[in-house]
């Protein structure tokens, strides 16, 4: 029993002239946490709306914990927290007023509401901040604060919706620690990420969508193994370039590449090749400077599964424009 | 449905917690209609000449309190296009919460607002030799009016907010609906001087049922108005309250049903 499934979900926009979604279907299983990965426009900002009950299918099923999302929203908004794109809290209230009066609609009692706004506020380090409007964090702690407001009443799923879109490193680091300590405590999560190294981080499972379809679905090992094998990479210092070129095409079947001081080769034998590459730099008294079996990053997983390459829309300083000659 | 009180009370208080916070906000939305009372009262009261005793000040409160009450509603929908733009609409929505309880809270606390900036303005009124004669009774009756025509405008303010969605672009519907609506009425002007085709549309404005309801309340005598001699000018009172009920029967369950389909 998939405590979330999703089947067959289609939705277009202005009158069928943009289709969101076309055909698509998932499920994620209790307790686990399922990464919805895809460039930006590719359906999963439409895919969590849908499951969240703030959007109607045109056509397709959706169920949260076995009820029925289109039939009884109401009894699916008891299950569920969701956190948004942008933090969804009223900036000119304080964090705390935030939390309180969430908790009321909630329909927890007043005392019960304040109790929970300050437990929130602890366990995701806000105290100092709890009197402050919103307005006044940083990035990180108004998606700890949205976050926590979908957390409330302990949801059976929660719905994250790139929670780190926007976020600086360090703001994603923390984020990524918040997120991993309510899945240990065993809440189901949906995640949509533009961020490869997100969804390798934080799911079991990784769904890739694009064009509002489901194109691979696996655990990150299991798209890494469709995309191909690992390589071995050796680097080296360049009088011995020469020896560790031998050395390789030794061991792999393929044609090697080099790289500045780097030589490569596709290899079949996963492990063992490393450690027959190791016995022979040590045979030759070659120490080199990195070795490494390099698996195929999500980022080869996309550019195979799509052909084009998943945007990553880090966030970018703001180029100054160039001034022309005089 | 049970919650549906409670849930728009909690909506209403963050409004007022809103207005706490940000004192500001308060302070803007009753400096405006003082301003008006004062330009109004001394750039136009000194030429115009009405047949009041007390002059053009008896004449042009009423005309302000419903102006005032009427752009409220632009304050309504742009804040409802805010929540709406941040998101916090979408968290709303995806709450255990009553339908419409979003929507009926946040017409409360505009309504709670509309009170104060009333009372300012009245006091303001007051300060420039603004006398109601018709005695407490009347005159507490006509601001009962304003309050509850300033309550059937919000909810105009509500679907704009909900279709517009855009802030900026809400302020500048709200503009564009209510300068018209009020202007082309009898609240600074006589409609005398218009042309004849404006004068039937200013007579069946509801602005100007309200303001004559007002004056008759307060205890003048409507000259601004019943130029046409529509029936909307001879009975501003039944015309007013006519008007609230069809406003808000036709603006709540649009309203209602907008905000449970809003989908983006």
């Amino acid at each position: 029993m998939k405590t979330v499934s999703a089947e067959h979900l289609v939705k277009s926009y202005n009158k069928g002239a943009v289709k969101a979604l076309d055909d698509l279907s998932l499920d994620v299983a209790e307790g686990t946490v399922l990464s919805v990965l895809g460039p930006n426009g590719a359906g999963k900002t439409t895919t969590v709306r849908i499951l969240a009950t703030l959007l109607k299918p045109d056509s397709g099923n959706a169920h949260v914990a076995g009820i029925d999302v289109i039939k009884h929203p109401d009894k699916v908004r008891e299950l569920i927290g969701l956190s948004g794109q942008y933090a969804a809290v009223d900036e000119t209230l304080t964090g705390w007023d935030n939390l309180v009066m969430f908790g009321r609609l909630y329909h927890l009692g007043k005392q019960q509401s304040i109790n929970r706004a300050n437990d929130l506020l602890e366990r995701f380090s806000l105290t100092d901040s709890a009197r402050r409007p919103i307005k006044t964090y940083s990035g990180g702690m108004r998606r700890r604060l949205d976050l926590a407001a979908s957390l409330i009443v302990q949801p059976k799923v929660l719905f994250l919706d790139e929670p780190t879109t926007g976020l600086d490193p360090r703001g994603r680091m923390e984020m990524w620690g918040v997120i991993e300590e309510l899945v240990t405590g065993g809440v189901t999560v949906l995640l949509t990420t533009q961020y490869l190294e997100e969804a390798d981080q934080l799911a079991d499972e990784i769904a890739v969508i694009d064009h509002g379809t489901v194109i691979a679905r696996g655990t990150s090992d299991v798209l890494k193994k469709q995309v191909g094998g690992e390589r071995l990479e050796i680097t080296a210092e360049n009088q011995d370039l020469a020896k560790v070129q031998e050395i390789i095409a030794g061991i792999s079947a393929s044609a090697t590449h080099i790289d500045g001081r780097t030589v490569s080769a596709p290899v079949s034998t996963g492990s063992s090749a490393l450690i027959q590459a190791l016995r022979a730099l040590d045979e030759a008294s070659i120490h080199p400077l990195d070795i490494a079996l390099k698996r195929p990053s999500l980022d080869d997983v996309f550019l195979s599964l799509t052909g084009h390459v998943a945007e990553e829309s880090l966030p970018e300083p703001v180029k100054k424009k160039k001034r022309g000659g005089k | 449905m049970k919650h549906l009180l409670s849930d728009s009370l909690v909506i209403t208080k963050r409004q007022v917690l809103q207005l706490a916070r940000i004192p500001e906000l308060l302070i803007f939305s009753t400096i405006q209609p003082v301003m008006f009372v004062l330009l109004f009262r001394f750039v136009f009261g000194g030429s115009i000449s009405t047949g009041q005793p007390g002059g053009y000040v008896q004449l042009l409160m009423p005309g302000i309190f419903v102006q005032t009450v009427a752009f409220t509603l632009a304050a309504t929908a742009s804040g409802l296009a805010q929540d709406m733009e941040k998101g916090l609409i979408d968290r709303f929505r995806s709450l255990p919460i009553s339908r419409g309880a979003v929507v009926i809270g946040r017409t409360f606390g505009d309504a709670l607002l509309n009170i104060l900036v009333l009372a300012v303005m009245a006091a303001a009124g007051f300060a420039v030799g603004w006398r109601p004669t018709s005695g407490f009774m009347r005159v507490a009756l006509g601001f009962l009016f304003l309050f509850a025509f300033g309550y059937a405008l919000s909810w105009i303010g509500i679907y704009v907010g909900l279709v517009v969605r855009d802030a900026r672009v809400v302020q500048n519907v709200g503009f564009l609906v209510t300068f018209p609506m009020t202007f082309l009425s009898n609240a600074f002007a006589p409609t005398t001087g218009m042309p004849r085709a404006l004068q039937y549309v200013a007579e069946w404005n509801p602005v100007s049922s309200m303001v004559a309801a007002c004056r008759q309340l307060f205890g003048l005598k409507n000259e601004f108005g019943a130029t046409a001699s529509s029936w909307p000018s001879q009975h501003p009172l039944e015309t007013s309250l006519l008007y609230m009920i069809l406003l808000m029967a036709i603006f709540i369950p649009l309203s209602v049903r907008k905000y449970a389909n809003t989908s983006s």
